[in-house]
């Protein structure tokens, strides 16, 4: 039989080491902000948050249209029978805000942007390039993983929003063509259905889960052993765990908000 | 070579250091003084590179004191080895120039990050070092763009930016042809002597080391077995520093390594 102790020693030891890495990374930009300077390069940070959250729309509006009119479809189906259609758009809007669509958001933004950034200090590692930052006297964390951790902890919520609404379009869509549901009609139901408390879930996971993708991806790349090879493994490595760890922090955030409010 | 505390400028005692079961260093024991340019030479894997590293307080000891103008390398905390990494520069073997930004930008980096000058002061300390090194017309030029002996000599002109004390060149003429191997070397003495700085250059090309050094040591088997001038260590009798200059396959350096015949 496998002994399950080591896999849960190598687990432990990469939540410490990621720990370590937000650690250091805050104090490297308190350093730098106590001499009255920015906590990170702004144009690094933009440069990010034009890349992982601006260029990520295409890819999670299509993505979550998709999902949101197969969601609406196969669940007007299966009310038809019970002359239940008119629920379908309050399935659809609950549904992406609390759940799906930070979720699906979190899958493809580990993908997409969690894969980018492993892949690209990975190589900056192997290359001696994070070294030579160190080497000069500047803060390496503070300098290349505050903007990215910062940009995708930021953009998350407003990948999360695009999610929610292209999701309920495509849900809208779909119903008007197959139930009858006119598009005014869906988006007020929607609205209706939806209370403060799982917007404010759906808010509250996408930042958790963006710090999540970042802090992964960064610690994973500044990671990579034996060169080309190393990034390969690495970025597989911090999609798959990033990957994981958000579906794995979805159901505790879940479990916890259901045994606390919703009893 | 004996001296005291106040004239070194980084000063390595009794060094050890280890990666997982293996010492790497056993016992290192280095100083050098102001404006001298100490070559260390040694094998492949011998733990040259480790040496600069150790200096820059990147890797620690497990044993030994590293120092720096007096002061204690492996004591220091972020913000003082920051500061103590501001007047040290170093040149990598590859150059370890930022993929993603252009010379222009990889000279500013460290004045922009760590000074409060501005953007013009800046443009103009970055254009005279590319001038230092005859890059002047590259200041615009990605890395990827660069030959092997021009991001090399961008390198350079990145060590030398905050008008470092101590310069740290790792392999600085490997990969080049002779004539850039030539260029480089003369650039690395024409700086130490412009700038005043103290080098330390890590080395295996016997040409090269003995074209910069003003003092020349040998590490084997993790420790300085030789530490003198270019010209005595040229003469020195130990059979292993004898082999290194003359580049024999046969005598102690060929110990653990597979045989010619197999």
């Amino acid at each position: 039989m496998i002994s399950p102790l080591p896999i849960v020693r190598s687990a432990l030891q990469q939540v410490s080491s990621v720990l370590w890495l937000l650690i250091h990374t805050v104090q490297e930009m308190g350093d730098h902000m106590m001499r009255g300077r920015l906590p990170f390069r702004l144009s690094i940070f933009f440069e990010q948050t034009d890349r992982s959250g601006v260029g990520s729309i295409p890819l999670v509006a299509l993505v979550s249209f998709f999902i949101g009119l197969t969601m609406a479809l196969l669940t007007g189906y299966q009310l038809r029978p019970y002359g239940q259609e008119s629920l379908v758009p309050s399935l659809v809007a609950i549904g992406f805000t609390r759940e799906l669509g930070p979720l699906m958001t979190g899958i493809m933004v580990a993908a997409r942007v969690g894969a980018a950034y492993t892949a690209e200090l990975g190589t900056m590692t192997v290359t001696e390039e994070v070294e030579a930052i160190e080497a000069m006297g500047i803060g390496p964390l503070r300098l290349l993983v505050s903007p990215r951790v910062l940009a995708v902890f930021l953009l998350m919520p407003c990948l999360v929003v695009i999610s929610d609404f292209t999701a309920m379009f495509g849900g809208a869509i779909v119903s008007s063509w197959a139930f009858d549901i006119p598009l005014q009609l869906f988006f007020t139901d929607s609205l209706e259905s939806l209370v403060i408390r799982d917007i404010v879930a759906g808010v509250l996971k996408s930042f958790l889960f963006g710090l999540i993708i970042g802090l992964v991806a960064c610690y994973k790349g500044l990671s990579v052993r034996g060169g080309a090879a190393g990034v390969g493994t690495a970025t597989t490595s911090s999609v798959v765990t990033a990957i994981t760890t958000v579906i794995g922090f979805d159901t505790l955030f879940n479990i916890v908000l259901v045994a606390l409010f919703d009893k | 070579m004996t001296t005291n505390d106040t004239e070194t400028v980084t000063e390595l005692k009794n060094v050890h250091l280890a990666f997982d079961e293996k010492e790497v260093l056993q016992g290192v024991d280095l100083s050098l003084v102001p404006r001298e340019r100490v070559v260390v030479l040694g094998q492949s894997g011998s733990g040259k590179s480790t040496l600069l590293r150790l200096i820059l307080g990147i890797l620690k000891p497990t044993r030994g004191s590293v120092q720096f103008k007096g002061m204690e390398v492996t004591r220091m905390g972020r913000q003082r080895l920051n500061r103590m990494r501001q007047k040290m520069g170093m040149v990598y073997q590859y150059s370890a120039l930022i993929s993603s930004l252009n010379v222009r930008d990889n000279l500013a980096l460290p004045l922009e990050e760590l000074t409060t000058n501005s953007r013009r002061e800046i443009d103009e300390m970055v254009m005279q070092k590319l001038e230092l090194v005859g890059m002047a017309d590259a200041r615009d030029k990605m890395p990827s763009e660069l030959s092997g002996g021009m991001r090399k000599r961008v390198g350079l002109a990145r060590g030398i930016i905050m008008d470092p004390e101590l310069i740290l060149y790792d392999e600085p003429s490997a990969g080049l042809d002779p004539v850039t191997s030539t260029v480089i070397d003369e650039l690395i003495i024409s700086l130490s002597e412009k700038i005043g700085a103290t080098s330390i250059i890590v080395t295996h090309e016997m040409e090269s080391a003995f074209r910069v050094a003003t003092r020349m040591a040998m590490l084997y088997k993790g420790r300085i077995i030789a530490d003198e001038k270019p010209e005595a260590f040229k003469q020195n009798p130990d059979p292993v520093v004898a082999q290194f200059i003359s580049g024999d396959t046969k005598g102690p350096l060929m110990e653990g390594l597979p045989d010619e015949n197999t």
